[in-house]
């Protein structure tokens, strides 16, 4: 069982694919009616240049009608080249994607932003929090993919979020420092890997009934251990202490990116160094290519000399600890108590992010960052006063995810080996 | 199917295969573990054994016999308030935890049965959850707009629940057929899209009731629901009926008809069923529809039947508690009934524990969870309770050792 396509439907490489350019002309249209002809007109102030000390700009003026139409009449452009040159066989450039997408974005992002109330607002802090809440989906898909590109379907990354929030909160507040509490939230996701790792690797139990049923048992356990323990005590068992923030000097005076990413929460930091420690390893060291290759094709491995089960186990442990780090967002950086449930399927959406981000370290990286940006979109709106339904914009992520896994955002193929387990003969 | 899985040597018994060929011992023993287990976090976590711990050196007996107490009386509490309350003054009283047994099994029944049918097809259909919720938004605007008598409005209830659930489960199995996306990641999607549209259509003129600012619809009318079953003092109604009649269609489907075979060719080997002429890919769809349609029955059987009311939490965790029955009635229409019924029993039963012994509820997911995964794991049940394995299920040491045997 792979958790992506089957290799079985590549079309011919002759025939004209017309699929892109006609998806393109449609959402042209589509945002021609929508942000061109339906425009709020008012004017978007955007703030640019703050918590940047030395730099002095007004916040820009735009005007979501004048974008609006510039936006759609890019779009159309482009998708009517895309058109032409599939009729005449000429190959589309690969920057016709992204600029198309880009404006798409931005041109949807002025007219949401417009439709509110009082659309004033600062790039920096909108940006600033995405960043921040996309924390637990960035973890949860590093340990996703620390599983997956070992050929160990991780379904359980909700259940490591939530029993390391748990267990976050519970240590941080018992011994009132954070940093314990971060320890204990490894430890935590460890735990539900291990579980995961006994039933999958051990009792060859199939990989995605194992992390439902766990993801099941550990809503269970901590909604339990909440009720019980946690809530009656609440001021000496749910009270963590939060992780400090801070701003690195310097960096952080970088005008919009510096306060985005160097005046950040001590857990943002700590996210670089792991995502890019993950992205060094697996592609330039001996256990990278170990691990690729078990996901790939164990059997070869193996006959290689890699022990394959020891090093799955080893690496479905080691992504627990990353997933239980997410979990220390919600107890001991976003509040400082725990509540039953308060991943809210965050797990789920960090699997989407690595298959989005086509099981690579980056890719993963900003898929999460897209999904932790328009979850701040949606408070960001509804604080402003939109009347765009927040419902909508919280399907969006998961609509872009089907199109991903379904092939029509170019294809997303997983480790081969992914899901099924491996017995030595 | 990838290249790997043809090539693996050793082809293990799938989990399926492994639940099946179970036998009732390791099921009790799998249900005893989990109770035990759940008896000592229940213990553990008692304010009075707690207490006695605290002297645990002293007077061990103390901790031991108040950590029995709690785990017993918590037990003893379930048990009432899912089968017979003996402190009932009336016949109706006693009797009622049976009926809200059923009641509350009902829709796990038809969930049960979705993702039941869906394995036997090789599928893993995670979105049941979407597809109650599809089925409940169907057959709730059916139920508040038809203005027709009961007798012509209820079998729209029924049919809005088939489109509405069939309809999101069907996109599954397109998506899957056309595009060969992975059909867990594709409902675990389509589970948050529907909980989104739920979320907005109760907001909008189209469900909202008027005058309310909360996401809550109207109050479905009185030739809008299921009739009762049993008459006014318990809730049981017609969505248990239908739920039987859903095991027995599926039953037959499954057993004894061309397609339900082609199904079942399909979920044990889908290259062979490709070979023997079968489509695989209109196979997904139709099983993905069909599955769908049994949990759109869930949600109608809540919207009519329990709740008579649209609201954002209509369908629980319905979805997920579903697998966890599935998995339990391993795949059999009949076996996923009396699962359903077990799980019903802990539902009703628990909310009696939560308010007579002050243990929350939550408890009943953490037996349900581990019974499957006892169950899931015959070794494991073997080893704890030290039963004799039948027929070598193929263990690692024990199957080197038959090839050492073999090789002399």
């Amino acid at each position: 069982m792979t958790l992506t396509a089957e290799s079985s439907s590549s079309a011919p490489a002759q025939a004209k694919n017309w699929k892109n350019p006609v998806i393109y002309t449609v959402l042209a249209l589509l945002s021609t009616f929508l942000i061109g002809l339906r425009a709020p007109a008012t004017t978007i102030s955007l703030g640019v240049a703050d918590q940047v000390s030395w730099l002095d700009l007004d916040p820009l003026q735009i005007s979501p009608v004048a974008y609006g139409w510039t936006a759609s009449l890019i779009m159309l452009a482009l998708a009517g080249y895309a058109l032409y040159a599939t009729q005449t066989g000429r190959p589309i450039g690969r920057w016709l994607a992204p600029t198309f997408w880009f404006f798409f974005a931005t041109g949807l992002l002025t007219w949401a932003l417009g439709s509110t109330s009082n659309p004033s607002l600062s790039l920096v802090s909108l940006l600033n929090g995405a960043v921040l809440l996309s924390i637990p989906m960035i973890f949860g898909s590093m340990g996703g993919l620390l599983c997956e590109r070992s050929g160990i379907v991780n379904i359980a990354i909700e259940g490591q979020l939530l029993l390391g929030a748990f267990s976050a909160a519970l240590v941080g507040s018992m011994t009132k420092n954070p940093w314990l509490g971060l320890l204990a939230a490894m430890a935590g996701g460890l735990l539900v890997s291990a579980l995961l790792a006994l039933f999958s690797i051990k009792y060859l139990v199939d990989q995605v009934i194992v992390g439902v049923v766990v993801n099941v048992l550990v809503s269970g356990l901590t909604g339990f251990l909440f009720a019980r323990v946690l809530e009656p005590n609440a001021s000496v068992l749910n009270s963590a202490p939060r992780l400090p923030a801070f701003e690195i000097p310097v960096l952080s005076q970088i005008p919009v990116l510096g306060p985005v990413l160097f005046n950040q929460n001590v857990l943002v930091y700590l996210m670089y160094l792991v995502v890019g420690l993950i992205w060094f390893a697996l592609n330039k060291t001996r256990w990278g290519l170990r691990t690729r290759a078990v996901g790939e094709h164990p059997k070869a491995a193996d006959t290689l000399g890699v022990k394959v089960n020891r090093l799955r186990a080893g690496n479905v442990l080691l992504a627990g600890a990353v997933a239980g780090m997410g979990g220390a967002f919600f107890t001991l950086v976003s509040v400082s108590s725990f509540n039953s449930d308060m991943t809210a399927g965050q797990g789920y959406i960090a699997l989407a992010a690595l298959i989005f981000g086509r099981w690579t370290p980056i890719g993963a990286l900003s898929a999460a960052l897209l999904f932790g940006f328009s979850l701040n979109l949606q408070y960001v709106l509804s604080i402003l006063g939109t009347s765009v339904p927040t419902e909508l914009l919280a399907m969006m992520p998961y609509l872009v995810t089907i199109f991903a896994v379904a092939g029509l955002v170019g294809r997303s193929r997983g480790p081969a080996a992914v899901g099924t387990a491996y017995v030595k003969e | 199917m990838s290249e790997t899985q043809k090539n693996t040597p050793a082809p293990q018994p799938s989990t399926w295969a492994k639940i099946a060929g179970g036998n009732i011992g390791l099921s009790i023993g799998a249900v005893l573990a989990s109770f035990i287990l759940g008896g000592l976090l229940i213990a553990a976590t008692d304010p009075a054994t707690q207490k006695a711990a605290s002297y645990f050196f002293a007077r061990p007996t103390d901790t031991l016999v108040a950590g029995w107490t709690a785990a017993t009386e918590a037990y003893m509490a379930l048990f009432q308030g899912a089968f017979y309350n003996p402190a009932g003054r009336s016949f109706a009283q006693q009797i009622r935890p049976i009926t809200e047994t059923l009641t509350v099994a009902t829709p796990l029944i038809f969930a049960g049965l979705a993702v039941a049918l869906s394995f036997r097809a090789g599928l893993f259909n995670i979105g049941a959850q979407g597809q109650v919720i599809l089925g409940a938004l169907v057959s709730g605007w059916v139920a508040i707009n038809a203005g027709l008598p009961a007798a012509a409005t209820i079998p729209l209830i029924i049919l809005g629940g088939i489109i509405g659930g069939g309809i999101w489960g069907g996109i599954i199995g397109l998506l899957k057929a056309k595009t060969g996306a992975h059909e867990v990641i594709l409902s675990i999607m389509m589970n948050y899209i529907a909980a989104n549209l739920l979320v907005y259509l109760l907001k909008t003129p189209l469900l909202q009731r008027e005058g309310s600012s909360n996401p809550i619809s109207e109050q479905l009318g009185a030739d809008a629901v299921y009739p009762l079953l049993l008459g006014n003092p318990f809730r049981l109604h017609l969505g248990f009926i239908i739920a039987l009649l859903a095991v027995l269609f599926v039953s037959w489907l499954l057993n004894r008809s061309t397609l339900g075979f082609r199904l079942r060719a399909v979920g044990a080997n889908p290259n062979a069923a490709t070979t023997a002429g079968i489509s695989v890919s209109n196979s997904y769809i139709i099983v993905m529809a069909i599955s769908g349609a049994l949990a759109g029955l869930a949600g109608s059987a809540q919207v009519a039947g329990t709740e008579k009311v649209i609201s954002t939490g209509i369908a629980g965790s319905l979805g997920f508690d579903a697998i966890t029955v599935a998995l339990l009635g391993r795949s059999t229409p009949w076996g996923t009934f009396w699962a359903a019924l077990l799980f019903g029993a802990f539902r009703a039963g628990g909310v009696t524990m939560q308010v007579s012994t002050g243990t929350d509820i939550d408890i009943v997911l953490v037996l349900q969870a581990l019974i499957v995964l006892f169950i899931a794991a015959p070794p494991l049940v073997r080893a704890i309770f030290r039963l004799p394995n039948p027929q070598g299920v193929p263990h690692k040491k024990s199957a080197r050792k038959s090839k050492k045997a073999q090789e002399a």
